[in-house]
């Protein structure tokens, strides 16, 4: 299909801003300054400034000369662009592509978009009228080229459609500036008499490398479509992306779910043709008053499961706040990984850990709870009770080591040992008795100790003694004493319970 | 005639009534639960599956005997690759621990919540899965209208759902097909040799649906569960204490 964009020239966007938050300043001469070696310079103006004969870049003495009346504020560059960005989202909906030219346009790649609208005609001129409700004074233009785009938009009065391979033609009458050239360049085509792109566009281009150099070329290249222009999207465009435009705003849930199961349905027809599942996914709606307003998901295991995926969605559906209706919905498989379906016959009722109806499981509970909510444990070579087991996100994942037999371990174990009151006899006895919670339990029988030396490489400080022990009740406890007993600090601990 | 006639549907219905509430007949049960005389009690002499079990314990001492009786008792559930899903909001069970009850730790997973209700809910939403073996869940309280709400999630999907209650305010009636109390009882020295011996618990059953209630005394011993004849039933609190080797 050949390539069609859009460019949309903002002709007073700063100080369309303002006038947006103070509306007195719509009627009257408006410029912004901006401090440049040591003088005032006008960096944008409004149309009643421009009518009394002002430009940007006039010092701004000279522009208070010349229209005593004018209201001046200072440019606020950084908020002008970011407000450029938000609009730039914002048309998001005519197109998925939607990228930043310099401080006041825009550009589309519109390809296969305008059949949405019924013509080219019609899409532009929605466009326009949409963003003229907005408060902003625009012009724009379809063409092949976004450099042909450009050059109509702002040097062709109307701007327009220029229909497909019409516009080396739209370009011949307008003036050599309308290639995005450097102020230089323009200066010595109009000092060398050529003042439309038409005098010079059929020289030989050896000539005109030689005296305009190489950028001169590129300009015209891309403009004329010899040469592709790269187009940085302000919100990269995923590979696997489904969007419904609503006829009316949606604003109820039920109107959501339906939105989400179509697109869903659509996505993943497409994930099982191309054998994907989907890893996370984000559904995105665009609010009439220009919010974006979105959920998320994410599974444990590549799924294109409709049923499954609409139930991670359902629970966070109540988050989404349409206020006045979602417009268009747009859903994203932001991570994509390959999933073949044979696979999937085999995991349905494998049972244990790599039954897919666990992983659902598990990817309804991390939706609502968290993921960080979610642990299992395989066991970890250190002889450490804290860090004899490591937590692991995956749940097909199998243990590198055995868990140990060998040793016995308390069912509980308190996540941090608490100090208790002990008499033992010297030197590596088991304790006699020790009290807890104000209780007395005298020791019955006992086995240990058993030591455990700290990993000086991870943690430095004294060793455990652990000791098993029973109380007269019949009540099992692992004790441990920290450090030796020749030396003064030793204290003792309780750390867990035993069956 | 008729009175016998009248027996006879009495039972089938009975039966019936023991389907529906999870209870099977041996013969269906593919595998027990390794409890050897306590299944008596129950219906059919068989531990029910898909059916929600409470435990009650007080103190942490009991708490940890609890625990281990349940890790005996899981260990012959899950003996197949089953998996199980461990839902608290404040555990303390340490999953290496696990290892010592013929479990393989690897096959549980940990919800740690912050909120009771949430435990409830994903309790729930975890008995729904065909997939998992059992689900323990550990909560304080629990209504009539929850435990019942359990109980029908598992009805459906044949979990076998385990509430563990510690400190449990107030006990009130649930739905659940048994009540279970466990307490620990001095180890048995092995062949009389000094130190702690296998663990032995009280083990009460207090209540049972359909079910004869009792207290056995049993003795976790090379991987399975041993029952320990000489204190039965009848058997008091005080029990003599065994001496220390």
């Amino acid at each position: 299909m050949d390539k069609r964009f859009v460019s949309i020239w903002f002709r007073y966007f700063a100080t369309d801003w303002f006038s947006l938050r103070q509306p007195e300043l719509k009627k009257r001469p408006l410029v912004l300054r901006m401090p440049s070696h040591g003088r005032m310079i006008v960096t944008a103006i409004n149309a009643e400034a421009e009518r009394n004969g002002l430009k940007r870049g006039m010092v701004l003495a000279d522009a208070r000369a010349l229209v005593p009346a004018l209201e001046v504020l200072d440019d606020e560059p950084d908020k002008i662009s970011r407000v450029l960005t938000k609009l730039g989202e914002w048309c998001i909906r005519f197109t998925p592509f939607v990228a930043i030219d310099s401080t006041d346009g825009l550009f589309f790649d519109a390809t296969g978009c305008a059949h949405l609208w019924g013509s080219e005609e019609k899409y532009l001129s929605d466009i326009i009228q949409k963003i003229m409700v907005r408060g902003y004074s625009v012009r724009a233009a379809m063409a092949d080229t976004p450099g042909a785009a450009w050059a109509i938009a702002r040097y062709e009065k109307k701007g327009g459609v220029i229909s497909p391979g019409k516009h080396i033609d739209a370009l011949l009458p307008l003036p050599p500036q309308a290639l995005r050239l450097e102020q230089e360049t323009v200066e010595r085509l109009h000092k060398l008499g050529l003042h439309q792109i038409k005098q010079f566009i059929r020289l030989p281009r050896t000539a005109m490398r030689k005296r305009f150099g190489p950028p001169f070329l590129q300009q015209l290249d891309k403009a004329i479509g010899q040469e592709m222009e790269m187009l940085e999207p302000i919100q990269p465009v995923e590979p696997y992306q489904e969007r419904l435009p609503c006829l009316e705003p949606i604003v109820t849930s039920v109107g959501i779910e339906m939105a989400l199961k179509q697109l869903l349905e659509k996505l993943c027809l497409r994930l099982q043709q191309e054998q994907k599942g989907l890893r996370t996914a984000v559904l995105k709606g665009y609010r009439v008053d220009g919010k974006l307003e979105c959920i998320s998901i994410a599974t444990s295991r590549p799924s294109h499961h409709v049923p499954h995926l609409f139930k991670l969605f359902e629970i966070k559906i109540s988050s989404i706040e349409p206020a006045l209706g979602i417009e268009l919905f747009v859903l994203e498989a932001t991570k994509v990984e390959d999933h073949l379906s044979q696979q999937e016959k085999m995991w349905e009722a494998a049972g244990g850990l790599e039954d897919l109806r666990l992983s659902e499981l598990v990817d309804r509970l991390a939706n609502k709870i968290g993921a960080d909510r979610i642990h299992r444990y395989l066991p970890a070579e250190h002889h450490w009770p804290e860090r004899s087991y490591q937590s692991t996100d995956s749940l097909q994942k199998k243990p590198d080591a055995d868990w140990r037999t060998d040793v016995i371990r308390p069912v509980q174990l308190l996540a941090s040992p608490l100090r208790i009151e002990v008499t033992a006899p010297i030197p590596d006895y088991p304790p006699l008795l020790f009290r807890h919670n104000g209780k007395v339990h005298s020791i019955v029988k006992a086995d240990g100790p058993e030591r455990i030396e700290q990993e000086w490489w991870l943690q430095q400080g004294q060793h455990r003694d652990y000791y098993r022990v029973e109380d007269e009740e019949g009540h099992r406890y692992w004790l441990f004493r920290l450090g030796h007993y020749h030396e003064e600090t030793y204290t003792w601990f309780l750390h867990g319970y035993f069956a | 005639m008729i009175p016998l006639k009248k027996i006879d549907i009495f039972n089938r219905l009975q039966s019936e009534i023991l389907k529906l509430q999870g209870f099977k007949s041996a013969s269906q049960m593919a595998l027990g639960a390794g409890l050897g005389v306590i299944e008596k009690a129950f219906p059919n002499a068989t531990f029910p599956l898909g059916a929600i079990h409470e435990f009650i314990s007080q103190e942490s001492e009991d708490v940890a005997a609890t625990r281990g009786f349940l890790a005996g008792l899981l260990s012959s559930l899950m003996r197949n690759d089953g998996t199980a899903i461990w839902i608290s909001s404040q555990r303390t069970i340490f999953p290496p621990a696990l290892k010592n009850f013929g479990l393989s730790p690897d096959r549980f997973l940990f919800l740690d919540l912050s909120k009771e209700r949430d435990v409830l809910w994903a309790m729930e939403e975890a008995l729904k899965c065909a997939a998992l073996t059992t689900v323990i869940g550990e909560m304080r309280e629990i209504s009539f209208t929850a435990s019942r709400r359990l109980q029908l999630a598992v009805e459906q999907s044949k979990v076998t759902g385990f509430i563990l209650r510690n400190n449990a305010a107030r006990l009130g009636t649930t739905a659940c097909v048994s009540r279970w109390k466990v307490s620990s009882l001095p180890s048995e020295a092995v062949d009389g040799l000094p130190g702690i011996g296998f663990p032995q618990w009280r083990v009460e059953l207090q209540r049972v649906r359909n079910g004869q209630p009792g207290v056995w005394n049993l003795q976790w011993r090379k991987n399975c569960l041993v029952h320990i004849s000489g204190y039965d039933q009848a058997s008091s609190i005080a029990y003599p204490a065994k001496q220390a080797g």
